[in-house]
C-alpha cells in the first residue's frame, strides 16, 4: 500500500547512487522487497493509494508491467553493489495485484530470486482482491513461491461494503481462505476496516466474528480514515455520510482485541493481530524495526541505511524513466541522528515489544506516561516502554509526549 | 516665500461640522475644497482631509485638523470634529475653537444621538448653528420630514434648514456664502498676551508634533518660545502656519486665526489637546478654561500571541503613545497569557482603533483580554483598591464595591422602543426620560453601568432596532452595587485571563457562558478536563471535556514512515504554541474566540 501524496525531499542522482552512510552495515540488517502494482478495476471510495484504473493510465500498459519492475530490481543490484544480501521478504501489494496473472507475479519474484537470492525460509506475500482469486489462481502463486496471501474482506456486511465500494459479495474471504488453505498456503490474512460511515457495533461485531470463523492467522484492522480527494471525503464533506466518530472508533478497537485476543489472535502491533510468533508478517516488522527494503513500483517508497526514498508516482512516468535506465525516484531525504531515534520511537512503540527506555530523553515525560496508564509498569521495570490498551488508543500523543 | 499678512478678525468665519459618521460630512468637506479653489478637481482625493488609513476604511474621522478656505474676500476656517463618543471631550475643544456649527444630518435619516449630543455640546458652547440637510440627491431623502425634525430641535423655522448635497455639490454654494453672512467673526484682544487654544495635537515623523491651535488673544510668532500653560514648558517655534489644504508657514498667527505650530517635541503628551499656548516671554497671566486630562474609562490586557513579539509590541505601543495622548498602559503579567500591557482607553472604538493600529502599522497578532471598567473596591476594614483588572479584585472581607456609570442617550424609531427599553434594563439601567423628536422618532434617556455596555450592547442595539438606533453616552459618576468576580478554573487552576467582575444577579449566567464556550475551544484531552466557573470558593457552574480516547493513525507502513514523523513534529509544534495550564494545552485560538465580545449565549437566545 502507497499513499498517493509523496513527501518533499532532496533530488536523487540520475543513476540513483546512494549516499555512502546507507551502505554501512548493508547485509547485516535484514532485507526485503516490496512491489508495488498500482492497477484496480475501479477506484474505491475511500482509498487514496497510488493506484489506476484502465481509463486513468494513460499509455503505461498492465502487460508490459512485470517487466518494468524487473527493470528496476536489476536497478537495485546495481546500485546497491555485490554485497551477499539474501531476500528475508517480499510484500507485493496495490492496488490489486492480482489483476496481473500469477505468472507475472512470479516472474518479478524469480527476478528478485536471481538478482539477490531468496532466504531459505524467506516470507512472500502478496494482497489480493477476493472477487480476482479463484483455486487456481491461489494454486499458481503458490506455485510460483508465495508463501503468504492476504484477503482485502474490509467487512462481513453487505450495506457496509457498499459505502466502501467493495464488489465482493459478504461471505467471499472467507471462501478464499479455505481455498488458499487449500492450494498449500501456511499464513492467510484478512484486512478489516472500522468505522465505515453506517457500520453499527453489531456490524462491526459480525464482521468480527466472520474473521475468527474464517480461520485466518492473521488480522489487520483498521480504523477508517477519511483521506482528503477521495470521493468518501467528498461526500462526507456535503453532509451525505456522518463523518467517522473517535469515540465510536475507540470502542470498536477494543472490540477488536476482546474477539480477536478472545480467539488466540494477539496484537503485536497496534492494527495487527496473530495467531502465532511465525503467524507475524515478517515483512512489515522489517519496516517498524529499521530494516532494509527496496521498493519497485510507481509511488514506493524505500528505506536503505537511514536513506528514504520514494519512486514518481505516474506508471507512465515509472517506466519511461526506467526505459533511459534511469532512477525512478523521485526525491529523498538522509536521515540524521535525531530524525532516526524519532523514527525509532515513533515505529518501535507501535510493537508489542516495545522500544528499550534509553531512547528517550525526557525520563520524567516516560514516569508521567507510566502513572498515566499509557505505559505498562512491568515492562518499564524491565527497561521498556510498552503501550497499555488505552496507551495504543493514544500511541501518536504518547510519540509526541516522549520526544 | 512672502509673508501672509495677518488677517483681520472681521472676515474670518471658524466653523465646524457636527454629523453623524456616514451622514457625509468628509464629502461634503471635499466639495468646499474645490468649490473654494482650494484644491484642484483632478488633485481631489476622495475625503481629503481623513488621512489615516484606517479612518478612511471605517470611514471615520479621529483626528480633527483644520484647513483654511478663501470665499468672497473671507476666510473660512473648517475645523473637522471627531466623531465618536469616544472623542467627545477632543469635540468639545474643537467647538471651543469655533464660533459657527454645521449640524449635518442625512436626508435620509435623521438626526442621531451622537449627533445631537454634539450639538448639545455646541449649543452650550455658544455657536451660532446652521441646520443643514445632506444628501437630498438620494432617492429615499425625505427632507421635509426632516427638516421638520431639526427645526424642532434647534428651535428654528423649517425654511431655515439648508438642503444640499456633498455628492453632487448642489446647494454648497448657498451654504459658504450663509458661512459667511451668519456665523459671527472672531473676538479678541489683539494687543494683549498670546493666548492659542489647542485643539489637536498630531505626532509626524518627519516634523515631530505639529499642533493645531486656534488664537484667542495676541499673536503666536514664529519668532518667539511657545510656553504650554498646563506644564510650564517652554519649547523653541519653529514654525507656525496655515492649512491650505497643505501646509504653509506664516510669520504669525494673531486674533481668531487657526493654524498649526510646530516646537520640535515629539510627544504628544507636551502638547495636550485643550491646553493653551502662551509666549515664553509674555505669558499671560490666566489659561483658557476648560482643560482636562483624559481619563481613561475601558481597560484591556493585550498580549503577543507570540511570546517572543513582548518587546516589538512595548516598542509599538511607544511609537503609538507618540501620537496618542489618551493611551496608557504599564506591563502586566498573565499565567495565562505571558507578558503583555494592560491599557487603558477613552473608550471601545479608542480600544478597536490602538489594536487595529498595533496589528496593521506593526505587523503584531495579538490576544487581547475581555474589556472592563475600573472598579472602586472598599474593604471592610476601610482600606481602598482601584481594580483596573479583575485579576487584581482584593481578597478578603469586602464592604463596598463601586463602578463607574454612564447617562445614555438612544435615539431611534418609535416602533423600536420596547426593543430597547428590554435591552437597557437587561443591562441594569435606569430609564431616564424619553421624548418624541418628531412623530415617529423618539430620544430615550437611561443610566446604565459603562461595564455593561462595553460588551455588545452596541451591536446588539443595532441588531435589535434594525440598524436605526443610534448611541451616545457620557460619563456620570458612580454607583455602588453589588458586584463579584468570577473565577474561570480548569481542572482546578484558575484562569486569569477569564476572571470577570459581573453582578451578582448575572454571575451564573457568566459562568454557563464561559464554560460552554471553552467546552467547545479547548480540544479534549488525555485526561478529563472539568471547567468550573467559581466565586470564591463556591462552584456556580461547570462543565466537563471528556478525555480523548483515540489518537493513533491505524497504519504505519513503509510509504507512510517519512509523511508521518513530519505530520507528528508539525503536531508537536502545534502544541508547543498552546499555553500550558496546569497540565491543559490551550490554543490560542481558544483564548481568543472565548475573549471576543460577541457571545455564543447571547446569540444563542434568538
Amino acid at each position: 500500500m502507497v499513499p498517493s501524496t509523496l513527501p518533499d525531499g532532496d533530488p536523487v542522482p540520475r543513476d540513483g547512487a546512494l549516499p555512502d552512510s546507507a551502505h554501512d552495515g548493508l547485509g547485516g540488517r535484514p532485507f526485503g522487497f516490496y512491489v508495488h502494482v498500482p492497477f484496480c478495476v475501479t477506484r474505491c471510495g475511500y482509498c487514496d493509494f497510488n493506484t489506476y484504473t484502465a481509463t486513468e493510465l494513460r499509455g503505461a500498459s498492465r502487460d508490459s508491467y512485470a517487466d518494468t519492475a524487473i527493470a528496476e530490481v536489476r536497478m537495485a543490484r546495481r546500485v546497491l553493489g555485490d554485497v551477499v544480501l539474501p531476500v528475508r521478504t517480499v510484500f507485493v501489494g496495490g492496488g490489486t495485484p492480482t489483476l496481473l496473472p500469477a505468472a507475472d507475479l512470479g516472474r518479478v519474484l524469480e527476478a528478485i530470486g536471481k538478482e539477490f537470492g531468496l532466504a531459505e525460509d524467506a516470507e512472500v506475500t502478496t494482497e489480493s482482491n477476493p472477487e480476482t482469486v479463484d483455486p487456481a489462481y491461489l494454486a499458481g502463486l503458490r506455485e510460483a513461491g508465495f508463501t503468504r496471501v492476504s484477503f482485502g474482506m474490509q467487512s462481513a456486511r453487505e450495506h457496509v461494503l457498499a459505502v466502501l465500494d467493495r464488489t465482493h459479495t459478504p461471505g467471499r474471504p472467507q471462501q478464499c481462505v479455505t481455498w488458499a488453505r487449500e492450494a498449500g498456503f501456511e499464513h492467510v490474512n484478512l484486512d478489516l476496516i472500522y468505522g465505515t460511515p453506517g457500520e453499527s457495533d453489531a456490524d462491526w461485531q459480525a464482521s468480527l466474528d466472520a474473521v475468527v470463523a474464517a480461520g485466518a492467522d492473521h488480522v489487520s484492522a483498521y480504523a477508517l480514515i477519511v483521506e482528503d480527494g477521495t470521493r468518501l471525503a467528498t461526500r462526507v464533506r456535503r453532509g451525505e455520510l456522518a463523518p467517522p466518530d473517535d469515540d465510536a472508533m475507540a470502542d470498536r478497537y477494543l472490540a477488536a482485541e476482546r474477539t480477536l485476543g478472545g480467539h488466540g489472535l494477539g496484537w503485536y502491533e497496534i492494527s495487527n493481530w496473530a495467531a502465532s510468533e511465525e503467524a507475524r508478517c515478517r515483512h512489515n516488522l522489517l519496516y517498524w524495526t529499521g530494516g532494509d527494503w527496496w521498493g519497485v513500483g510507481p509511488g514506493a517508497h524505500s528505506h536503505v541505511g537511514g536513506t528514504r526514498w520514494w519512486n514518481v508516482k505516474h506508471p507512465a512516468a515509472y517506466a519511461s524513466r526506467l526505459a533511459e535506465e534511469a532512477t525512478p525516484a523521485y526525491a529523498r531525504e538522509v536521515l540524521d541522528d535525531a530524525d532516526r531515534r524519532f523514527e525509532r520511537i515513533m515505529l518501535e512503540l507501535r510493537l508489542a515489544e516495545g522500544c528499550p527506555l534509553d531512547l528517550f530523553e525526557d525520563p520524567s515525560a516516560v514516569c508521567r506516561a507510566v502513572a498515566d496508564g499509557l505505559l505498562v509498569p512491568e515492562a518499564y521495570e524491565a527497561g521498556r516502554a510498552v503501550l497499555t490498551l488505552r496507551g495504543r488508543l493514544l500511541a501518536d500523543a504518547v510519540v509526541r509526549d516522549l520526544t | 516665500m512672502p509673508p501672509v499678512p495677518n488677517t483681520n478678525p472681521a472676515v474670518i468665519r471658524n466653523f465646524c461640522i457636527i454629523a453623524h459618521i456616514d451622514h457625509g460630512k468628509s464629502t461634503l468637506a471635499d466639495r468646499m475644497l474645490q468649490l473654494t479653489g482650494v484644491v484642484e478637481g483632478r488633485q481631489m482625493r476622495a475625503q481629503y482631509l481623513d488621512r489615516m488609513d484606517i479612518e478612511r476604511e471605517r470611514g471615520i474621522t479621529i483626528k480633527s485638523q483644520a484647513v483654511r478656505l478663501p470665499w468672497r474676500d473671507h476666510v473660512l476656517n473648517l475645523i473637522d470634529t471627531p466623531g465618536h463618543v469616544d472623542f467627545s471631550y477632543e469635540v468639545s475643544r474643537s467647538l471651543e475653537a469655533c464660533e459657527g456649527a454645521l449640524l449635518l444630518v442625512d436626508a435620509a435619516q435623521g438626526i442621531e444621538a451622537q449627533t445631537l449630543a454634539n450639538l448639545y455640546l455646541a449649543l452650550e458652547a455658544d455657536l451660532h448653528i446652521i441646520p443643514v440637510l445632506n444628501k437630498i440627491d438620494l432617492p429615499a431623502a425625505q427632507p421635509d420630514k426632516y427638516a421638520e425634525e431639526l427645526a424642532g430641535i434647534i428651535g428654528c423655522d423649517p425654511s431655515d434648514v439648508l438642503r444640499v448635497s456633498g455628492k453632487t455639490g448642489e446647494g454648497v454654494v448657498e451654504l459658504l456664502d450663509n458661512i459667511v453672512e451668519t456665523v459671527p467673526a472672531p473676538v479678541g484682544d489683539p494687543d494683549g498676551p498670546a493666548r492659542a487654544l489647542i485643539f489637536d495635537s498630531i505626532y509626524d515623523t518627519y516634523r515631530g508634533v505639529v499642533t493645531y491651535v486656534r488664537v484667542i488673544d495676541g499673536q503666536l510668532s514664529r519668532r518667539e518660545k511657545s510656553l504650554m500653560m498646563s506644564t510650564g514648558s517652554a519649547h523653541e517655534t519653529l514654525e507656525v502656519g496655515v492649512i491650505s489644504p497643505e501646509p504653509k508657514p506664516v510669520e504669525n498667527l494673531s486674533v481668531g486665526e487657526v493654524g498649526y505650530l510646530i516646537t520640535g517635541v515629539k510627544d504628544v503628551r507636551q502638547a495636550r489637546v485643550g491646553d493653551t499656548v502662551t509666549g515664553a516671554s509674555n505669558r499671560a497671566p490666566k489659561a483658557l478654561g476648560g482643560y482636562e486630562h483624559p481619563k481613561p474609562m475601558v481597560f484591556s490586557g493585550l498580549y503577543p500571541v507570540d511570546g517572543d513579539d513582548y518587546p516589538e509590541l512595548r516598542d509599538a505601543l511607544d511609537k503609538l503613545r507618540l501620537n496618542d495622548a489618551a493611551l496608557v498602559y504599564e506591563p502586566e503579567t498573565s499565567v495565562a497569557l505571558g507578558f503583555g500591557f494592560r491599557c487603558g482607553f477613552l473608550g471601545l472604538l479608542h480600544m478597536e482603533i490602538v489594536r487595529e493600529r498595533l496589528e496593521r502599522e506593526f505587523d503584531l497578532s495579538l490576544i487581547s483580554t475581555a474589556p472592563n471598567v475600573v472598579y472602586r473596591v472598599v474593604m471592610e476594614n476601610g482600606e481602598e483598591h482601584r481594580v483596573t483588572n479583575p485579576s487584581e479584585y482584593p481578597e478578603g472581607k469586602i464592604g463596598m464595591v463601586y463602578e463607574p456609570i454612564v447617562k445614555a442617550t438612544i435615539l431611534s424609531p418609535s416602533d423600536h422602543i420596547g426593543a430597547i427599553m428590554e435591552l437597557c434594563q437587561g443591562r441594569r439601567g435606569v430609564l431616564h426620560g424619553m421624548d418624541y423628536l418628531s412623530e415617529d422618532r423618539v430620544e430615550i434617556r437611561y443610566t446604565l453601568p459603562l461595564a455593561e455596555i462595553i460588551f455588545d450592547f452596541f451591536d446588539q442595539l443595532k441588531s435589535r432596532t434594525r440598524g436605526y438606533a443610534s448611541l451616545d453616552y457620557e460619563p456620570s459618576g458612580e454607583q455602588e452595587s453589588d458586584l463579584v468576580k468570577v473565577d474561570i478554573l480548569l481542572q482546578g487552576e484558575s484562569v486569569d485571563a477569564f476572571s470577570q467582575i459581573v453582578h451578582k444577579d448575572k454571575s451564573r449566567e457568566y459562568g454557563l457562558m464561559m464554560t460552554a464556550k471553552l467546552k467547545e475551544l479547548i480540544p479534549r484531552q488525555q485526561f478529563e478536563v472539568p471547567i468550573q466557573a467559581a466565586i470564591g470558593a463556591r462552584i456556580i457552574a461547570r462543565e466537563n471535556i471528556r478525555a480523548i480516547r483515540k489518537d493513533v493513525l491505524a497504519k504505519c507502513y513503509g510509504g507512510d514512515i517519512s509523511r508521518k514523523r513530519k505530520l507528528l513534529e508539525k503536531q508537536k509544534e502545534g502544541k508547543k504554541r498552546m499555553k500550558t495550564i496546569g497540565r491543559v494545552d490551550v490554543p490560542q485560538e481558544a483564548f481568543v474566540a472565548a475573549l471576543s465580545t460577541g457571545s455564543g449565549t447571547e446569540k444563542g437566545k434568538k
